[in-house]
């Protein structure tokens, strides 16, 4: 079993549960303000630090050899390296060669207040928002 | 009886039913990971995506989050009773944590009645495809893990095999992750 684990009493972990529900309610709130950036810091960086807080204090990660640090860090680059690899592709919808005329068409329909993703309690679930295939643009050559 | 070489052995300064959780970890971040990223692409690209996640319940993915956050509390409790030689108290503590797990269940199985009796279903459009997705691989691994954690369990009431406490724990630790990042994908950011 984990080395350093037995040095900590059940009460140091109450307080790290404490502080999640702490960070907990503040990434619920914070989006309610509806500021875009305090939203992304608010959600997603409240979550990098509760993700942080678990892995240390509860998975006791630095109780474990280094290299299962590295092991585990070398997947989330991979996840990073393949997010920067297939994001200019399908976050675009158009490229060499290729376009996303679905897409291109539902985009300007949910711009032109055509479409709507619905509301709570809306059914909403019908609307396709876009072409997920891509088309070879007319006269392109691979 | 003699045990396993595989439960015995520990190679590389670290026992290996303990490497082996992390291996398994490492290659659950490459398979949510593959999932939130996509996830993420999509969602950035499509104005529209946030309009669907409207349509998610944020009082109940709070509900989960707090039920998963408490029962890795219960978990890593277990864990130290483990380690303190109280296989009753770790079983105890395993079986609440598999009640944590079963809640969250619950509170998933009546969300998802509410949006496919309301039309949202997985064939709806992409946004519900990956939602359903994320979700649904998330929530299989917590029924893994209750099973897992209930076997366990049984073993460690009778004081055997305590070192399976902190790996099942760890495992579990892990799903609860997984959930810190779907909370706010799903369920805040509108």
């Amino acid at each position: 079993m984990s080395d350093d684990h037995a040095a900590h009493g059940d009460s140091h972990y109450v307080k790290i549960w404490a502080y999640l529900l702490v960070f907990l309610i503040i990434s619920f709130v914070g989006p309610m303000l509806e500021i875009q950036w305090l939203t992304l810091v608010t959600a997603f960086g409240i979550a990098g630090i509760k993700a942080y807080l678990v892995v240390v204090n509860f998975m006791h990660i630095n109780a474990a050899p280094r290299f299962v640090t590295y092991a585990v860090t070398t997947t989330l680059v991979f996840m990073l390296l393949f997010f920067a690899g297939a994001a200019p592709d399908v976050m675009q919808s158009s490229g060499t060669n290729w376009i996303k005329p679905a897409w291109i068409e539902a985009e300007r329909a949910y711009e032109a207040g055509e479409v709507s993703g619905g509301g709570h309690g809306e059914a909403a679930g019908h609307g396709d928002e876009h072409g997920d295939g891509h088309e070879e643009a007319a006269g392109a050559h691979h | 009886m003699s045990r396993p070489i595989a439960t015995t052995r520990s190679m590389a300064g670290i026992p290996t039913a303990r490497l082996a959780v992390w291996w398994i970890i490492a290659s659950e971040i490459a398979i949510f990971g593959g999932v939130l990223g996509s996830y993420l692409m999509h969602r950035l690209a499509h104005g529209i995506w946030a309009d669907y996640a409207a349509n998610t319940n944020e009082w109940l993915g709070l509900t989960n989050t707090f039920i998963l956050l408490t029962s890795s509390l219960a978990a890593v409790l277990a864990h130290q009773a483990a380690e303190r030689g109280d296989g009753k108290r770790a079983a105890n503590l395993l079986y609440a944590t598999c009640a944590g797990g079963l809640a969250f269940l619950c509170v998933k199985a009546y969300e998802w009645n509410y949006e496919i009796s309301h039309g949202m279903t997985i064939t709806s459009n992409t946004f519900w495809s990956f939602y359903y997705t994320a979700a649904g691989i998330h929530a299989l691994h917590v029924i893994a893990g209750c099973i897992l954690m209930l076997f366990v369990a049984q073993t460690a009431k009778r004081n055997e095999e305590l070192h399976r406490v902190e790996i099942i724990g760890v495992y579990w630790h892990f799903v609860d992750v997984v959930w810190i990042f779907l909370f706010p994908l799903l369920y805040i950011a509108k």
